[in-house]
């Protein structure tokens, strides 16, 4: 059953992504690209990525729509047709599409327990985050503590990916269309929406904090609460206008946020230097090594979802302000 | 039977198609954006494949469960770094593209050519 359910999302997978290349109206393939990646999440969740599933579909359905969106609002949602080089473009794509297919028959099956990506680390992933950290679950296990550094690179690629977004995007010159009168934005005027949102934006962001507290027992933790979190108040700006969230979240405190959060991660690092262990080895932070991961990993979940949540709001500000300005 | 093993593959390889056909031929540079986010999608689902083992539930440990069949923590936590990090980037470009779009007043890439 799962199986025919799997293979009708991947259908629809293929046919979405067809039509978001061929529709020629910009705001139809965003909606269709928001689309794609809800499917692609329950697709995830079908193959037993239950963390993965829960990114994305924050993410991808949630939060890209919404910049992707913002950014239309200030360029054009048409498309002008033409195409450059279409039949070479195909020619290409077929021919690279042809030997992709005939490598994937070397491939292992869906599902097979003795592929080579199985028998590498993974089990001992399996077998050993029981003892040395003991929290059930193992993807955030991996995530924080086994592979502490590439965490701490991919925080600092998000950190370096907002300032990148405010350099290009910043305040612009003074006096440069500065007098134009504030746009009363916001879905003030409908009140379906106005009344439903208001009740739902307290409980996305509960849920985003259960997430991100609870990600050691249960699918969840940093990246994913710092995503919810983050599409909570993006719902608030939306409904009451961009200058009321600024004003209940402000942009010094966003900044706060980014800083705070990826240098708390690194602090982290530094202090078990510190106490005589490794880089980003927790073990020593506490006489229990366990209980010293289990903290280790706590502290630096939260410096993620602080930093995560942080830099999706202050892009999603600095395309909006720029839209308005 | 046998081919069906393969079928999520054979969508890797048609998504990852699509959004490369998307990235060489079109000319809007948004669109280009779309279409490297498709790529991207089509990468995440091969590696997402690659994680499930048969019988396998989500690595979160059951207690009390000891002979439970996990499917394989790593590649996810490889996907799910990569997705937030790919709406950052993802980001990065499409501020460009406001930008250019101010400069030269349009986003394809032949008018921005010609106006060079």
């Amino acid at each position: 059953m799962t199986f025919v359910f799997a293979l009708f999302l991947l259908t629809l997978l293929v046919i979405t992504a067809l039509a978001i290349v061929r529709s020629d109206n910009l705001f139809v393939a965003v909606m269709l690209t928001s689309i794609f990646s809800l499917l692609m999440a329950a697709n995830f969740f079908i193959l037993d990525a239950a963390d993965v599933a829960l990114t994305e579909a924050a993410v991808g359905a949630g939060v890209t729509t919404v910049i992707f969106l913002s950014a239309l609002a200030m360029t054009a949602e048409r498309e002008k047709f033409a195409h450059v080089g279409r039949a070479a473009a195909l020619l290409v794509v077929i021919v690279l599409g042809a030997l992709m297919t005939y490598a994937i028959f070397d491939a292992p099956r869906l599902g097979d327990p003795n592929a080579p990506v199985h028998q590498h680390v993974a089990p001992w992933y399996l077998e050993k985050t029981p003892e040395y950290i003991d929290i059930p679950n193992i993807v955030t296990a991996v995530l924080s503590s086994f592979r502490g550094y590439d965490t701490l690179g991919e925080v600092f690629v998000v950190f370096a990916a907002c300032i990148g977004v405010l350099f290009i995007l910043g305040p612009r010159p003074a006096g440069h269309a500065a007098q134009r009168p504030a746009r009363s934005s916001g879905l003030k005027h409908h009140l379906i929406p106005q009344v439903v949102g208001r009740l739902l934006v307290p409980f996305i962001v509960l849920f985003g904090l259960y997430v991100q507290f609870h990600g050691e027992y249960g699918p969840g933790g940093g990246f994913q609460a710092g995503a919810i979190i983050a599409t909570g108040v993006i719902l608030f700006a939306l409904l009451e206008g961009e200058n009321a969230a600024l004003r209940a979240v402000p942009q010094r405190a966003l900044m706060a946020l980014v800083i705070g959060g990826a240098s708390l991660y690194g602090a982290v690092g530094i202090v078990c230097i510190a106490l005589g262990g490794n880089f980003l080895d927790y073990s020593v932070l506490s006489s229990d090594p366990v209980f010293g991961q289990q903290l280790g990993i706590l502290i630096i979940e939260a410096g993620v979802g602080m930093a995560v949540c942080g830099a999706l709001l202050t892009i999603f500000h600095a395309f909006a302000s720029r839209g308005q300005g | 039977m046998e081919l069906l093993g393969y079928f999520n593959y054979f969508v890797f390889v048609v998504l990852l198609m699509i959004g490369l056909y998307a990235v060489i031929s079109k000319v809007n540079l948004v669109k280009k954006l779309i279409g490297l986010s498709i790529f991207q999608s089509a990468v995440f689902l091969m590696y997402i494949t690659m994680d499930k083992v048969e019988g396998g539930t989500a690595p979160i440990i059951l207690a009390g469960m000891p002979e439970q069949i996990y499917s394989n923590p790593l590649p996810q936590v490889l996907i799910l770094t990569a997705i937030v990090v790919g709406v950052s980037t993802l980001s990065l470009g499409l501020a460009i593209v406001v930008r250019i779009n101010e400069s030269y007043g349009t986003i394809e890439e032949d008018e921005i050519l010609d106006a060079d």
